[in-house]
Order: structure tokens, then C-alpha cells, then sequence
């Protein structure tokens, strides 16, 4: 039982890992922007654009995030 | 298309099989081959069937649903790498992980299967092969490439995996980090292309935004490299 529990909570590690990895918000960045991508393509309005731009805004503030992180360790 | 499917399903394999030769070698070196190969046998044995039954189960979704999850999964894994290669190459430059020590077991000298290194190889392919198999996969079924996306993905796997075994050394000296970044690259390009198609969006110039997307992330990822180095030199001079 020990050992089966072993391996579900080390496959629900796997799949935790492979969305959210370190960093939850840019996996819900990604989320948001679809949403809205979606809204705005059903309304009619040119939408492809959002989603790279997001993407590129959230890995900056999250490699930002991670240096001052970083600094305060060394610090 | 064709060989953009082809290098990101090499590169990304290439990327997982490097730790899942790590952890069989290490394993098999201190505490012995026979248990060690009957593990990653098993292991190999569980991932084909994975393969096999997550590519049925995905080419009867309708294309649309399926490019709008697969391409949001191939998105917040890509991004994931994204940054990680971002951060690594930015600290490590071209280094392999020829530096990250082992984790050594002790060698096991009794009679019989020696489960503990049954479990550890078969434990290391199936976790590390599981990602193989996830983008394999999904990229392949997404591109209605199964089997290219297979042939890049096993490719790797005898190519890289027949390296490590043979001459351990070079396989740890693979600049692993440059390599995950370049896949961090490639599957948030296609993933992004992808999920916005299974959502109806209209691509200017469709197939042909994939290059401008590629080259979007892979300048943006340069920048960020360039800053965070930057950082990390301005850190080193004030330590």
C-alpha cells in the first residue's frame, strides 16, 4: 500500500512539475491569456498577438522575481 | 514543418534521455548491471505501451480540441524550460553537468534481484521517459507526424543512450542547458501556434508565423540572457 502510494503521489509530482514547474504564475499566465485571447477572438477583434506578448512579459517578471530571490539568499 | 518536428522531438529527447542515462550508468556501475538493465527494461516496457495507448486514445479527439489542449500543455511545459534555459545558460554558459556529482548507492553483493536498483532504473526511465513520451506524442499527433515525431524521439534515445553507455564522459559534458533551451524555444513557439489555431484564431500569413514566433522567443530569450549575466556579473563584482 506504502509503495503504490509511493507511486501515485510521484506521478502527481510529475504532472505538478511538468505545468506548474517552479514558477505557478507562468503556467496561469499562459491560462489568462488564452481566456482572453479567446474572448477577443469571438468578438471579433485581432487577438494572436496577446498571448506571445504575455508569455514574454511573465518570464521577465518571473527571472526578476527569481534574482532578487537569489540576492536575498546571498544577502 | 517536417524537420522543425523532427530537431524539437531529437533535442527535447535528447535533453531527458542525458538524465536517464546518468541515473542507469550510476546505478548499474555501483550496484551491479543485472537488476539495473531488468529495470530499465521494465521501464522501457511500461513507456511503449504508454506510447502506444495515449496515440490511439489522441488521434480519435477531433483536431481543433486536440491542438487547443495539446498545444496549451506543449505552452506551460515550454515556458517552464523557457525560463530555466534562460537561467542556466545565462550562469553556466555552454557547461554540461559534468560538475553535478552522483548520487552514489551502496553495491549490492547478496544473491538474487537486488530491488533497490530494480526500482531506481525503472523509477528513472519511466519519470524521465514519460516526458519523452508526453511530447513525442502530442507533438506528433498535433502535426499529424506520429511517426516522425517517434523516429526523432527514439532516434535520440539509441543515439544518446548508446553514447552514454559506451563513453560516460562525453555524454555529461552535453551542453544540456543550451539544449533545453533551445526545446523551451521550439515548444512555446509551436505550443503557442497551436492552442491560439484550436482556438479559431487566424494566424497572418498561418504556417508562416511559426519562424516569426521562433524568432519573437529566441531574441526575446537572448535579451534576457544578455540582462541576467548582467546581474550575475554586477553580483559577483560586489561578493
Amino acid at each position: 500500500m506504502e509503495r503504490i502510494w509511493s507511486w501515485l503521489s510521484a506521478f502527481g509530482g510529475f504532472w505538478y512539475g511538468f505545468i506548474f514547474g517552479d514558477d505557478w504564475t507562468l503556467a496561469a499566465t499562459a491560462a489568462v491569456g488564452l481566456l482572453l485571447t479567446a474572448v477577443l477572438n469571438a468578438r471579433g477583434f485581432v487577438a494572436w498577438w496577446l498571448v506571445p506578448v504575455l508569455v514574454i512579459v511573465a518570464v521577465g517578471i518571473s527571472l526578476r522575481r527569481a534574482s532578487r530571490a537569489q540576492s536575498r539568499v546571498a544577502a | 514543418m517536417r524537420a522543425a518536428i523532427f530537431i524539437t522531438t531529437f533535442l527535447a529527447s535528447t535533453v531527458e534521455v542525458i538524465e536517464m542515462v546518468i541515473i542507469v550508468v550510476g546505478v548499474g556501475a555501483t550496484r551491479g548491471w543485472r537488476s539495473t538493465i531488468v529495470g530499465t527494461v521494465a521501464g522501457f516496457a511500461v513507456l511503449a505501451v504508454l506510447v502506444v495507448g495515449l496515440g490511439a486514445a489522441l488521434v480519435a479527439i477531433p483536431i481543433g480540441i486536440l491542438r487547443l489542449v495539446i498545444g496549451t500543455l506543449l505552452l506551460v511545459f515550454g515556458i517552464q524550460w523557457y525560463r530555466k534555459g534562460v537561467m542556466r545558460v545565462a550562469a553556466r554558459g555552454f557547461a554540461g553537468i559534468a560538475g553535478i556529482p552522483l548520487t552514489e548507492e551502496a553495491e549490492w553483493t547478496g544473491p538474487g534481484m537486488d530491488w533497490t536498483a530494480f526500482a531506481l532504473a525503472f523509477k528513472g526511465v519511466l519519470l524521465e521517459g514519460l516526458e519523452i513520451a508526453i511530447i513525442v506524442v502530442s507533438f506528433g499527433v498535433a502535426a499529424k507526424e506520429l511517426g516522425l515525431a517517434a523516429v526523432g524521439g527514439l532516434s535520440a534515445l539509441v543515439l544518446i543512450g548508446g553514447l552514454g553507455l559506451v563513453l560516460r564522459g562525453p555524454v555529461r559534458r552535453i551542453p544540456r542547458s543550451v539544449l533545453q533551451l533551445i526545446v523551451g524555444v521550439m515548444l512555446t513557439t509551436f505550443g503557442t501556434f497551436w492552442a491560439l489555431e484550436g482556438l479559431g484564431v487566424n494566424w497572418p500569413a498561418g504556417d508562416g508565423a511559426i519562424p516569426g514566433l521562433l524568432v519573437w522567443y529566441l531574441g526575446t530569450a537572448l535579451l534576457y540572457i544578455g540582462l541576467e549575466r548582467r546581474r550575475l556579473l554586477g553580483f559577483q563584482a560586489r561578493a
